[in-house]
């Protein structure tokens, strides 16, 4: 996580795929009032490499990929994908959701197809394309479903072929587990890893559960209580490829996750506490 | 509670629970249900209109003033075995059911466009809010006797009332469910490569159906409503002049007459545009259908 040096940033071919540097975000709240969602907030990804970011709720994680798609600008700072400055939605950026951001009116294959289609496909070649990646996310039968008829992991498989059917770069996971259940979500993380392996993507996936953190990433990035800013970055030197359902067990994920955790504790109680102050004023200028 | 099994419930064998009884009692008692119901509303139809009939005929109330059924169905089958006096029924059908439609048409497209262009433009809908309320407050009908004078006694103003009926609904859902997209669906569309158009055109439009369809189904009334309050502020065709020379004439029957030719338009309608929908929105599952928005 050293800050670039400027030989780095004049070869762009040499740059880091995702560089945030110095980054302050303020916001006007509806009340008018100014927020400060992050602070001084900086932050490298290397090509290739796998980060996850993890912090107490609220402290602004899913604020630094919305920064990296181009979706809101930092306030001061600057943020460069691979070595250029972000103006406007970069295409070689993938981006897959907490929630269901599929299209409910479209059926699997629409949906998969949609990214190609957008991008000037034409319609056969956008559909032998998205038919082979939902052969790969394993949903070869359900193409002619639509999204309500699916259960929440298979259509979180539609969302991973969809998004990687556009071939990114960079791929930006915003909590894309966190509503399923334990099981299907060991099953999805094992998909994801599969998935990305071979295509060189880097990625940054944001998560609050710190095991999913330390078993699927090769740097884990602990993120302060609001405003953000990053605390401290850990190395997972664990070998690849990793099972998912295993390596939860290991003895070096174990004493990995309780390194980071005594980072994290301290920043969770904190993010606890800003938290109530906030809502104990709301109910004070509520009541008043 | 066992007519439709073959068993005494005292000797209910252990098989009597098996799947397929399970599920043939379950559909009998479906089937009973629905039964009770349509008796039930049957009834209460046959009742009111036997004490509406009853009262009038035993002199409790005026049939002068307040009509009687038999009058009624007298009274519809006339106009339509022996036309009406401004000539045949079907004829007045036909010009308020072209007016109600023309205007229908005209109105919900008018509104669907303009709802989604400012919904979709955060500040021409800041320009355009506050005129947009001051006509949605304004009561539009009346606007009927500006169209009378400006456009005449034929099918213009009509329409005209019509569509000015028609389109402050649709634009205002077309509106709201524009603003109502998904931000994670539209964010979602953006980063897999959307421009602004196919933004509108594949996720924005799509996601406004639902509210938009929704309030065609209460418009196409709106559209009844003007044609034919049109016809009675001034017309020389139509059902809505039917009202108004039986008005004049004080023959209430006619009144009651004309209202239940028009709930009948208006029903055939409803089940038209509840056939388009079904056709649009077949994505949806079935329970999100039925609240529709």
């Amino acid at each position: 996580m050293s800050h670039p040096s400027t030989d780095m940033a004049a070869r762009p071919d040499a740059a880091p795929a995702i560089q945030i540097t110095g980054v302050t975000r303020r916001f006007l709240t509806p009340e008018g009032t100014f927020n400060t969602a992050m602070h001084d907030f900086s932050l490298t990804v290397k090509r290739g490499e796998f980060v996850c970011v993890v912090g107490p709720t609220g402290c602004g994680k899913s604020t630094t990929l919305n920064l990296v798609t181009g979706l809101i600008t930092p306030s001061a700072g600057q943020v460069r994908v691979m070595g250029q400055p972000v103006i406007g939605i970069d295409r070689r950026v993938g981006f897959v959701f907490q929630s269901d951001a599929l299209f409910p009116w479209r059926s699997v294959l629409d949906n998969v197809a949609a990214g190609p289609r957008y991008r000037g496909v034409p319609r056969a070649e956008a559909n032998d394309k998205a038919r082979m990646w939902i052969a790969r996310v394993g949903l070869g039968a359900y193409e002619s479903l639509y999204p309500h008829q699916l259960s929440g992991g298979m259509r979180k498989r539609v969302a991973l072929a969809q998004t990687f059917i556009n071939e990114p770069e960079i791929l930006l996971l915003d909590e894309p587990f966190s509503a399923l259940d334990v099981q299907t979500r060991t099953v999805m993380q094992d998909e994801l890893l599969r998935l990305w392996a071979g295509t060189g993507a880097s990625v940054v996936f944001v998560t609050h559960d710190l095991e999913e953190a330390v078993a699927l990433a090769d740097q884990v990035v602990v993120l302060t209580a609001s405003p953000a800013t990053v605390k401290k970055v850990h190395a997972i030197d664990l070998p690849r490829p990793r099972v998912m359902s295993e390596i939860r067990y290991e003895p070096a994920f174990i004493e990995i996750a309780r390194r980071i955790w005594d980072d994290l504790r301290d920043e969770v109680t904190l993010g606890q506490r800003v938290a109530l102050d906030r809502t104990t004023t709301i109910l004070r200028t509520e009541t008043a | 509670m066992t007519t439709d099994n073959t068993m005494a419930p005292t000797e209910r064998p252990a098989s009597d629970f098996s799947l397929d009884n399970l599920e043939r009692r379950a559909l009998a008692r479906q089937r009973r249900r629905s039964s009770i119901v349509l008796t039930l509303r049957v009834a209460i139809f046959v009742i009111v209109i036997a004490l509406w009939e009853l009262a009038t005929g035993l002199g409790w109330i005026d049939p002068f003033f307040f009509g009687r059924p038999s009058g009624v169905a007298r009274q519809i089958y006339e106009w339509m075995t022996e036309g009406t006096s401004q000539g045949s029924l079907w004829f007045q059908m036909w010009v308020t059911i072209e007016e109600t439609v023309l205007g229908f048409l005209i109105g919900s497209v008018a509104g669907i466009v303009c709802g989604i262009a400012l919904g979709r433009n955060r500040f021409l809908a800041d320009v355009f809010s506050i005129y947009i309320k001051i006509a949605n407050s304004i009561p539009r009908v009346v606007l009927g006797s500006i169209f009378i004078i400006s456009l005449g006694l034929g099918m213009a103003s009509k329409v005209a009332l019509a569509v000015v009926m028609v389109f402050f609904v649709v634009f205002a859902n077309a509106f709201q469910g524009v603003r109502e997209a998904d931000r994670a669906m539209i964010a979602n569309a953006q980063i897999l490569g959307a421009s602004p158009w196919q933004l509108t055109t594949s996720v924005v439009i799509p996601s406004a159906m639902s509210w938009i369809l929704a309030s065609l189904h209460v418009s196409f009334g709106f559209a009844l409503v003007g044609a034919v309050v049109g016809e009675f502020l001034g017309s020389k065709q139509g059902v809505g002049l039917l009202i108004s020379t039986a008005q004049g004439a004080f023959n209430a029957n006619g009144v009651f007459a004309a209202m239940i030719i028009l709930a009948v338009m208006a029903l055939g309608a409803e089940y038209i545009i509840t056939g388009i929908e079904n056709r649009i929105v077949r994505w949806k599952p079935a329970a999100l259908n039925e609240h529709g928005g």
